[in-house]
């Protein structure tokens, strides 16, 4: 089964072509970066496959449904640059909030939230308020609540981004274990080449107006290969994958 | 998320301005009293005519020796501006709530709510007590109520529309309805924007509680004793009531001050 298909989508804002021909296949478990400048459309890409935004043409499966029903479905999950935290409520019930929605019992709830925050490490913090959280913590907080429903795809848009690099390296290893145990596909948007390279099955470099797909690289662990990552880090295969995304990059904005 | 006003910041119980703030009532206090001995000096010594303006030691014996009746006035005016604030805030929020829920309802609302804001609503008084009589409390908590009305309004209609895009973006992907939506984001966030909504019309229903007296009704409550008391000649008196209005409008000031920092507590995430 794919967790997401993409069949030469496109989007236009009035007259900004901002996805133009978009193919990509996703599959169960996998996990894919898309990089690119600013204005290459993959956070509308990323909106488009959460149904968030509506694609102008083309044929978008997520889950081999339509996004729409997808999303009813809690096929996904996702995480914003913003943690978006409800700072009313406690870190454990931020993270029962999508089973809340959907009508679960509240002693399920509660069991689900206190397992997710163990998978996170935030077990200790589940009474706190997301205020008295440090960034990475609220950021943690967030992907866990992403996970709640258990689904099979894990959208996330620059989750990392207003990290310091300590901080996003840690998150960076924690994710790759999540996404292990859960199984789950994930979806990365970022604009940090190391991180896309570190991360992901595959990295898809996309150039801006119109946004375009010019490039779909190996990352440096193929086929959801185990390691220590910061083995990894200082590996010949991270390094290679660094390079040849940087040159793609280079060449779908140099032309 | 950016906190859509500047209300919610710098209010952080423990952070460095609360050093300020504990000591921060003596400079007023010594201002008061620095004004209170220039009074009394200005008044001595230029033998100020009473009518003009008393000094504070003779206001301050009227206080003294009608303290009884003062806080029989008191308790009677700041009755009527906390029922009248009671339910105008009531009122206000479930406007606003409907209106948020009902396109209908909004644009039916908003109009009449803001056009009420222009009016001069203490003008409704006189009407007010030949509607419902001079013997009954009714027509000035009436028009507390509609003074209040509109400020709480406002700020709860601005709360429920403050939503974070991130928010809106997160309860869509999880396909939240709007009912679901309201009840876990809209009021819940509103919470702030409401309680401000409560802080700004505190004040303004004890002004509104005082004047409504001024004309005609009942005869049992500051506003209608600094009336009697000035037309009687008796300024010093006259000023004593105005003392106890100034104290019971800090009162509900400081009331819906405390309320503001108790519903903003902790609410400083992104």
């Amino acid at each position: 089964m794919t967790a997401v298909e993409l069949e030469d989508v496109d989007k236009r804002f009035g007259e900004v072509h901002a996805l133009d021909g978009i193919d990509l296949t996703i599959a169960d478990g996998e996990f894919v970066s898309l990089i690119g400048p600013s204005g290459c459309g993959k956070s509308t890409l990323l909106r488009i496959i959460a149904d968030l935004e509506q694609a102008g043409g083309g044929t978008v499966l997520v889950a081999g449904k339509s996004p729409q029903r997808a999303r009813v479905d809690q096929e996904y999950g996702i995480a914003f640059q913003a943690a978006g935290l409800l700072e009313w409520r406690t870190v454990a019930e931020n993270v029962e909030l999508p089973l809340q929605v959907h009508g679960m019992g509240k002693a399920q709830r509660r069991a689900r939230a206190a397992e997710l925050l163990e998978l996170v490490g935030l077990a200790d913090f589940a009474a706190s308020r997301p205020g008295q959280l440090s960034g990475g913590m609220q950021q943690r907080v967030a992907i866990a609540r992403a996970l709640a429903p258990s689904p099979r795809l894990l959208l996330m848009d620059e989750p990392f981004g207003a990290l310091d690099e300590m901080t996003r390296e840690r998150m960076q290893a924690e994710l790759l274990r999540l996404a292990r145990e859960t199984g789950a596909a994930v979806l990365f948007v970022t604009h940090s080449i190391p991180e896309a390279a570190v991360l992901s099955d595959r990295v898809v470099v996309m150039s801006p107006r119109p946004g375009r797909i010019t490039e779909v690289i190996g990352g440096c662990r193929p086929g959801g290969a185990v390691g220590d990552i910061d083995d990894v880090r200082e590996s010949t295969a991270f390094f290679e994958a660094i390079t040849a995304v940087r040159e793609s990059l280079r060449k779908a904005h140099g032309s | 998320m950016t906190a859509p006003t500047d209300e919610r910041h710098g209010r952080r119980p423990g952070s460095d301005g609360s050093a300020v703030r504990r000591n921060g009532w003596v400079a007023p206090v010594a201002f008061g009293v620095l004004v209170l001995l220039v009074w009394e000096g200005f008044v001595r010594l230029l033998g100020v005519p009473a009518f003009l303006l008393p000094a504070p030691t003779a206001i301050g014996a009227q206080i003294g020796s009608h303290l009884p009746v003062i806080l029989e006035t008191a308790a009677v005016t700041g009755g009527n501006a906390l029922v009248g604030l009671v339910a105008g805030f009531l009122v206000g929020v479930l406007l606003a709530l409907l209106a948020s829920a009902s396109r209908l309802v909004a644009e039916l609302t908003t109009p009449v709510v803001l056009a009420g804001s222009a009016v001069p609503i203490v003008a409704l008084a006189p009407v007010f007590t030949t509607m419902f009589g001079s013997t009954t409390e009714i027509p000035r908590r009436l028009v507390v109520t509609v003074v209040v009305i509109v400020p709480v309004f406002v700020s709860t209609v601005r709360g429920l529309r403050a939503v974070a895009p991130v928010h809106a973006d997160l309860m869509t992907s999880l396909a939240a309805t709007p009912a679901q939506f309201a009840r876990f984001v809209r009021v819940p966030g509103a919470v702030p924007y409401i309680i401000t909504g409560l802080r700004l019309a505190a004040p303004a229903a004890v002004i509104a509680s005082i004047v409504a007296e001024y004309f005609g009704g009942l005869q049992n409550g500051l506003g209608s004793r600094i009336t009697s008391a000035a037309a009687n000649t008796a300024y010093a008196r006259a000023w004593a009531f105005v003392a106890a209005s100034i104290v019971l409008g800090l009162l509900f000031y400081l009331a819906g001050l405390l309320a503001e920092r108790l519903a903003t507590r902790g609410r400083t995430t992104t």
